[in-house]
């Protein structure tokens, strides 16, 4: 049995600050208008409202990284050689990553799957997430942007957290999900929750039952793959597309990156940073060809990648978690649950065709 | 999560460049050996693979490992100037240090390719990819049947690896034609575009295995030519370039669908390609 613990709503900011002295404690903070995670001081604005404005993958995988840091000196005794030095930079501060909405922390176990496969772990990665203890929180009020439960999640799922937090009315109930998240609830003196379990699981579902009907999207892939040369479907959903990017820079499922170096002087860093697949320049090549040159074929990958080609590659998951936040954030309204929907409408109107 | 430590898949071995060679007025070899003796002692690797190059402050670019595992005195690229990095590659000279993470993706099938007859069609740079199978077959010459080399470029100048053609066009196991769109008064090899001259050379078909690569325009056409001399698409391989930067199959910048041309490729059968989505 993994043990669950109780905290009244007025313990709650004392408590984490208390974590705050041994650790970096993220949490959602208000701050300009937007609600974004960031380290919890004593004066900090926390915001249990409802999804933040940004999704909480920077604390897996910041948007500006350094990987590598390299050092040039000239030679002693011939000054025009010179010989560079190069080191790793690994950052491993403990971490206690806590409201963050189990939408987006569904989305770490998508990252998990690319960056900690097996023999090609990637180090940077794998380190922040083996230091950051992720503590999600069941939702209460989902938006009209919300579809986690059409997308295999739901508003109380606890994939990907160690612990889940769920607001019962005058406090919170804490669940370990993962062994550590029970090693670590372990750790503190917190009431124990005794019968608000029951409390706390009847709550998530009833949000969840409450959330709108809508065709599940898991059966996706094949319908999306079966468009891919269908040019005017793709034109006709990327039309009003700006090529922004906001989409992907907000999601919590995209994870491509671009590497760059930077010099001052004698030295110098090899940073990576999120890179956003709607960008022309994203797959620009060196004879000046560029495989997806016009809005529609980047459309086409960004959707394919979510919907049909991740999917293949790792059992069926979706590489969307529904939070909604590249349907809310668009500056054109892109729906990405239309387009999905759509191409399952078309798909199957065309195989009925084919049927007849 | 794996027992072993794990190693860190963007950290370079450090390398020195031994030798440069002008190969054209826009290509130079690099043969580079790795500072780590034990690290350079137990690298191998296979035909066709490619490693990254760092120029330390510019930035890191994919090139095909041209020498033959059969011979590890040293590695080497050659780079063709298109951009930043590649200008300052072509800047460095032996002794200075660069980075290397290498081998990375796949190899030419060079163990179903024994007892075939081989033909090689390389336009331009694709002649390095081609050169490291190229060598290798010959170092292990008898396992293979007929070996002929098309190798095609804009004008003599720029044919790469010129110090190497006497041999091949001298050996009597293989068959070696060279081609140029623009010839010189002194040029004594052909004058086409390389999928006519291939047309005119008529390799067969049979127990065959074809493996090409240039720019697109070449490529396309010269499976249309061997496809005209009875090629199937299971016996044309190719190497495909795409945009990298991880080279490892997570940056998500190299997918075609769900094939990563950093992992799964940069070799394929025209078999293969024609499988993926239309998106080259
Ligand atoms: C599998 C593979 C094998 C290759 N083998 C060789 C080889 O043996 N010899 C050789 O000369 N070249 C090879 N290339 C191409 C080489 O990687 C690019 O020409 C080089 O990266 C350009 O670097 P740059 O910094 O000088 O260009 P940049 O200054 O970065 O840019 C110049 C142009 O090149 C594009 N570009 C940048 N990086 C790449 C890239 N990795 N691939 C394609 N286009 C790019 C940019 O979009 C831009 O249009 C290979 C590429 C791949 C993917
Ligand atoms: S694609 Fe949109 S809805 Fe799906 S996870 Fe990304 S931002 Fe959220
Ligand atoms: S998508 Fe689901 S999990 Fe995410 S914020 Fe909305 S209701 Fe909560
Ligand atoms: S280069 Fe990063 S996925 Fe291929």
């Amino acid at each position: 049995m993994l043990a669950a613990r109780y905290i009244t709503t007025d313990k709650l900011v004392p408590w984490l600050l208390s974590l705050s002295e041994s650790r970096l404690v993220l949490a959602p903070i208000r701050k300009g208008g937007q609600t974004v995670f960031q380290p919890l001081e004593a004066d900090s604005e926390l915001d249990l409202d409802g999804l933040a404005t940004s999704s909480p993958k920077a604390a897996l995988l910041p948007r500006c990284e350094t990987l590598l840091e390299f050092h040039y000196s000239k030679g002693e005794e011939a000054p025009s050689r010179t010989s560079v030095e190069v080191r790793e930079t690994l950052h491993d501060q403990p971490t206690f990553l806590f409201g963050a909405r189990p939408c987006d922390v569904r989305g770490f176990t998508v990252f998990d799957r690319v960056y900690d496969a097996g023999s090609k772990r990637d180090i940077y990665y794998c380190t922040r997430r083996d230091n950051t203890l992720v503590a999600s929180l069941a939702c209460t009020d989902p938006a009209e942007t919300c579809f986690c439960h059409r997308v295999g999640g739901g508003p109380g799922d606890s994939t990907g957290a160690d612990l889940l937090f769920t607001f019962i009315g005058d406090g919170y109930v804490v669940e370990a999900v993962t062994d550590r998240g029970n090693d670590f609830l372990l750790s503190q003196t917190l009431h124990d929750a005794g019968d608000r379990v029951e409390t706390a699981l009847k709550t998530r579902e009833a949000v969840k039952a409450a959330m709108p009907e809508g065709e599940p999207l898991l059966g996706a892939p094949e319908q999306v793959n079966k468009l891919f040369d269908d040019q005017p479907f793709w034109e006709d959903v990327s039309a009003k597309c700006l090529s922004c990017g906001a989409c992907s820079y907000l999601c919590p499922t995209c994870y491509c990156f671009n590497m760059t170096d930077e010099m001052h002087g004698n030295d110098g860093v090899r940073v990576r940073t999120w890179d956003n697949c709607m960008s022309f320049q994203f797959t620009l090549e060196g004879s000046g060809h560029n495989p997806r040159a016009a809005k529609a074929q980047r459309m086409r990958n960004r959707i394919g990648h979510k919907f049909n080609y991740y999917p293949a590659l790792h059992d069926g998951n979706l590489a969307c978690v529904g939070c909604g936040r590249c349907i809310s954030h668009c500056p054109v309204s892109m729906d990405v649950r239309e387009i999905v929907s759509k191409a399952q409408t078309r798909a199957m109107a065309e195989e009925e065709q084919i049927n007849d | 999560m794996t027992d072993n430590p794990p190693t860190n898949l963007y950290l370079p071995d450090m390398a020195t460049i031994q030798e440069v060679v002008q190969e054209t007025s826009n290509i130079k070899t690099f043969r580079v050996t790795l500072n780590n003796p034990d690290r350079m002692r137990d690298f191998s690797f296979e035909p066709g693979q490619v490693g990254q190059l760092s120029v330390f402050g510019v930035g890191e670019s994919t090139f095909v490992i041209n020498s033959s595992p059969t011979r590890m005195d040293y590695l080497q690229f050659s780079v063709m100037r298109v951009g930043e990095l590649t200008e300052r590659l072509h800047k460095l000279r032996a002794g200075d240090q660069i980075g290397v993470r290498a081998p990375l993706g796949n190899c030419f099938p060079y163990e179903e390719m024994k007892g075939k007859d081989i033909v090689f069609v390389g336009g331009g740079i694709g002649m390095a990819p081609l050169r490291t199978l190229l060598v290798y077959m010959l170092d292990n010459r008898a396992d293979y049947g007929n070996i002929s080399l098309l190798y095609g470029a804009r004008s003599p100048a720029d044919m790469a690896f010129s110090y190497e053609l006497p041999e091949w066009l001298g050996r009597e196991d293989m068959v070696t034609e060279l081609t140029v769109d623009n010839g010189t008064p002194d040029w004594k090899h052909k004058v086409g575009l390389i999928p006519n001259v291939l047309k005119e050379m008529a390799p067969s078909a049979d127990n065959a295995f074809a493996v090409t690569c240039g720019p697109p325009i070449m490529i396309k056409f010269t499976i249309e030519a061997l496809h005209s001399l009875g090629f199937k698409d299971e016996q044309i391989i190719t190497t495909l370039e795409k945009r990298m930067k991880c080279g490892v199959g997570i940056c998500g910048r190299c997918n075609i669908g769900t094939h990563y041309v950093c992992k799964d490729g940069p070799v394929f059968t025209n078999a293969q390609l024609r499988e993926l989505p239309n998106e080259l």
